[in-house]
């Protein structure tokens, strides 16, 4: 029986994380246009560029090999993997067990390598610079990561996605400080995770580029529906529960990312003007703020 | 049973030559068999009547060193079937079986001949002026005395059992163990050997050096620090191995970014990946003082699984680069681009290697990173906020050395394989021949079998981690690497199969939903239209840029300099970049400091006058007779 609501789950959680990233990606722009003061594209319009995009023949370099053809479906498959994995409106999915903290960051990673290959694949200044910097950021973004994972751990005894979100919603008042101090660690994180990659997917056109689209904004959504179940656990439905539940779990989940996105944007109008080596100083500061975070917990908690 | 193995080491001294390279392969895929065998019944020992007068050579095989023959013997087997004639060099068999011999040894004057033949065999396997022959007999010393020191008062019986019952206090033994085999594995501030001995290696060298050697090295690390000092050492132990592994894994990824030439790139990788493994055995030593034993048994695993998964990618990568000197003629970087055309076959063995090197599910190296990864952050469970916070930074430096590891192996591929030929040779270059080709095509095959089932590996090395750990991790199963028996952890075939069911979906959409076909153009490059010198796109310096910016300021004292000539000069711009390790100005100036008040000391006992050369005569007489009378 909770196998058969696991895969339910999982269904439903597959269709959400399908369709909601242009979506998401359209409610972005549009706040972010009129944040400017301009009136913006409508909600829907990544979806409709998707599609004209997808019936379009792509047109590659004269240099590119196969990998380049094929590195835009592994970028694809590889997010939504991860996006499997992470829970939107209810625990226990059928993936849960596969759902751990560590595996999530791999998958990313094998995205994001199979972007910066692309990005050298074609011979071309762009991409590479592109390729150079995006894999730079991750490697700052590395260590802040595994230490937010190791405040998880020593509060949830575990680094399963699933049994941290269930601990964290039954867990005390007094860890607020900790967490507190990861989650800016971790928006800092995420805000140079999904930021502009514009350059690697330069060459990219036609079905090709809808594929390196999409995975862009899976990337966005994948991001915070991460941090939404990593630091706001509340409202998720607990594994096993009704359709009353995964209702107010859905509801939860579109209010945590509706806040999510509205803290995103004001943080990058502020980050508007960093330059490129700003972004390893501002996750330099948000390791500081893991570290920070750690220590304290080891002061107040012991853990001996 | 064991005796095809038992017989490589004395055989492998004696021929030479093209009949050596084809001994060495049946040798070595015989003692892969034996050694698989060894690990599914159980311990052998065997008593040799020559060595040492009266106690004779002892050889002994068991889960530990049976597990670390595998990599050793896989690395072996892939170079002697790769290497052409002119690369065998008449010593690789000899190295081999030293190192084989290292593994096999049953008490300390075995371990200690093996691992300093194993050494001498290095040193003169690498062409032109090396410190490593002092380095090595540095070793060796230590390592000589760390065993004289475990063995019993009065008697000197070297025999493992003996050695045994020791029960070493204070820092003596650690340091000198330390001192003794971290050399060979590259652990920092001894790596300083590996990186300028490289850019002259033959590949297949540096392949058996990265893939055997440095696994030799952490079995004498393992099996004096776990086994010969007995169960009770303290946790602080784990300490000195948590600093040197973080710091020789985040240096080694970030040489890994800097070099230029692939087989020294591969070479700073594997000092980042033994330091990774090296904290793993530290974690496992401190978990063990602490009596932690799931914990020891997780972080040793981690260890153990780590090394077996480089020591098959990283012969796989170096075997490669092997492959593309070969047939291009050079190995820098910034000369190679575009193999992906004419070299298919050999580039797509790269890339499992490198996906592997950047630890990416599901690929080999994953696995192993994850056990690591996951025994840093349960570590602080052990205790005493020092050492806690302790293991916080070196959790956050082993991320960190992990993202260089990807950075470095994109680096590694996207110029070298990928991108536009940046030479004519490049652009000529045409396969690797088949021999070559088959043996990275069963490399390959084995480090994906290896990322699919690491549960079955590490199921092997289960006997070594209950005698070692005093745990195994075997409640995890076959199918999953888990922390403990009920937990979640990570299940290789399951991200395996949910990534190509992903994969499959992204094929079918693509298939059925979107646009047939493709145009072929030239590159559009943003507009700045098709690109005609191979120069403008980005190469080994350039993609390091950044990183040399940020890391290689702070850590590797990086000083760039831009030369532009002025307006109207067509002269080129020069970039130049200088970068120094710091472990140079701890390590070798002291030693330098050394080596010229000695030499200038011996400069002056030559120019003694008949007189004074006669007093320091009779002086040293005098010393050495009040020593006899004292």
């Amino acid at each position: 029986m909770t196998a058969l609501a696991g895969v339910l789950t999982l269904l439903l959680h597959a269709a959400l994380v399908l369709a909601a990233p242009p979506v998401l990606a359209g409610l972005l722009g549009l706040a972010r246009a009129r944040l400017l003061g301009r009136s913006g594209p409508p909600v829907l319009q990544p979806w409709r560029d998707l599609v004209r995009l997808a019936r379009k023949q792509p047109v590659l370099a004269e240099d590119a090999s196969w990998l380049f053809a094929a590195l835009p479906g592994v970028c694809v498959a590889a997010t939504l993997a991860a996006a499997l994995l992470v829970p939107s409106f209810a625990l226990g999915m059928a993936t849960a067990p596969l759902a751990d903290l560590l595996v999530i960051a791999g998958l990313l990673a094998l995205a994001r390598c199979a972007l910066a290959l692309a990005g050298l694949d074609t011979g071309t200044a762009a991409g590479g610079m592109g390729a150079s910097r995006a894999t730079l950021f991750a490697t700052h973004a590395e260590p802040v990561l595994l230490l937010v994972f190791l405040l998880l751990a020593l509060l949830a005894g575990t680094t399963n996605l699933d049994a941290v979100a269930a601990a964290l919603r039954e867990g005390g008042q007094g860890l607020r400080l900790p967490l507190g101090l990861a989650l800016l660690a971790t928006c800092a994180v995420a805000l140079a995770g999904t930021g502009a990659q514009d350059t690697l997917a330069l060459e990219y056109s036609g079905r090709h580029l809808a594929l390196v689209e999409y995975a862009a904004a899976l990337r966005l959504l994948l991001w915070l529906s991460l941090i939404a179940a990593m630091f706001l656990p509340f409202g998720l439905a607990p594994a096993g529960a009704g359709p009353v539940a995964w209702i107010v779990g859905l509801l939860a989940w579109a209010a945590k990312l509706g806040g999510l996105c509205a803290g995103l944007l004001l943080l990058e109008a502020g980050a508007a003007g960093l330059r490129v080596l700003d972004v390893p100083r501002l996750l330099g500061a948000a390791l500081l703020l893991a570290l920070l975070a750690a220590l304290l917990l080891f002061v107040s908690q012991g853990f001996a | 049973m064991a005796a095809g193995l038992f017989v490589l080491a004395p055989l492998s001294l004696v021929l030479s030559g093209r009949v050596a390279q084809a001994g060495m392969l049946g040798l070595s895929v015989l003692g892969l068999g034996a050694s698989l065998f060894g690990l599914l019944t159980g311990p052998v020992t065997l008593a040799l009547p020559v060595g040492q007068p009266g106690a004779g050579l002892h050889l002994a095989l068991d889960a530990l060193s049976a597990f670390l023959l595998l990599p050793v013997l896989v690395s072996a087997a892939a170079v002697a079937a790769c290497a052409s004639d002119e690369q065998a060099a008449p010593l690789l068999p000899a190295f081999v079986g030293c190192m084989v011999l290292t593994l096999l040894a049953g008490d300390g004057f075995t371990l200690t001949l093996g691992f300093s033949g194993t050494a001498l065999a290095a040193w003169s396997l690498i062409p032109g002026k090396s410190p490593l022959l002092g380095l090595a007999a540095f070793g060796t010393v230590c390592l000589v005395s760390a065993l004289a020191l475990l063995a019993p008062a009065g008697a000197l019986d070297l025999g493992f059992a003996a050695l045994r019952t020791a029960r070493p206090e204070g820092w003596a033994v650690l340091a000198l163990v330390l001192l003794g085999a971290g050399w060979a594995a590259g652990l920092a501030p001894l790596h300083l050997w590996l990186l300028p001995a490289h850019p002259t290696l033959p590949a297949p060298v540096a392949a058996l050096i990265s893939g055997g050697m440095t696994k030799v090295a952490l079995y004498v690390l393992v099996r004096v620090l776990f086994d010969l000092c007995g169960p009770a050492v303290p946790a602080w132990w784990g300490v000195p191995l948590l600093v040197t592994g973080a710091a020789s894994a985040v240096l080694g990824m970030l040489w890994a970014n800097m070099e230029s030439d692939l087989v020294s790139v591969l070479a700073a990788s594997t000092i980042g990946h033994i330091g990774l493994i090296a904290t793993g055995l530290g974690v496992a030593l401190a978990a063990r003082g602490a009596d932690l034993p799931a914990l020891a048994a997780l972080a040793l695993g981690g260890a153990l699984l780590h090394a077996l998964a480089h020591g098959l990618f990283g012969t796989l990568l170096l075997l490669a680069a092997g492959a593309v000197q070969d047939r291009v003629g050079v190995r820098l970087l910034s000369e190679l681009g575009g193999l992906i055309h004419h070299m298919p076959g050999t580039t797509l063995a790269a890339l499992v290697g490198a996906a592997s090197l950047a630890a990416l599910p599901p690929f080999a190296g994953f696995a192993g990173v994850w056990a690591l990864l996951q025994s840093l952050l349960a570590a602080p469970r052990i205790g005493g906020v020092a050492l806690q916070s302790l293991l916080a930074v070196t959790a956050a430096l082993a991320a960190l050395a992990v993202g260089l590891g990807a950075m470095a192996a994109v680096r590694l591929v996207g110029v070298a394989f990928l991108g536009r030929p940046r030479t004519p040779g490049a652009a000529e270059a045409y396969d690797a021949p088949r021999p070559v080709r088959v043996t990275l095509a069963v490399l390959a095959g084995l480090s994906l079998l290896l990322g699919l089932l690491p549960g079955a590996a590490l199921h092997l090395a289960d006997p070594a981690m209950r005698t070692l750990a005093g745990a195994d991790l075997r409640g995890a199963g076959l199918l999953l690497v888990a922390p403990a028996v009920d937990a979640p952890g990570y299940s290789a075939p399951g991200i395996a199969v949910l990534l190509g069911l992903c994969l499959a979906g992204a094929a079918w959409i693509t298939r059925v939903r979107m646009a047939r076909g493709e145009r072929r153009a030239p590159a559009w490059d943003g507009g700045f239209g098709p690109p005609t010198d191979p120069a403008t796109q980005y190469g080994a310096a350039s993609t390091a840029q950044p990183l040399a910016r940020t890391l290689g300021a702070t850590l590797l004292a990086a000083r760039e300099a831009v030369e532009a000539p002025p307006p109207g000069n067509p002269r080129p711009a020069r970039y130049g970049l200088a970068l120094r390790d710091p472990a140079e100005p701890l390590l070798l100036a002291p030693v330098l400091w050394v080596r010229e008040r000695l030499s200038a000391l011996a400069d002056r006992a030559t120019h003694l006058t008949a007189r004074q050369g006669l007093a320091v005569t009779i002086a040293v007489l005098l010393i050495l007779l009040a020593l006899r009378v004292w």
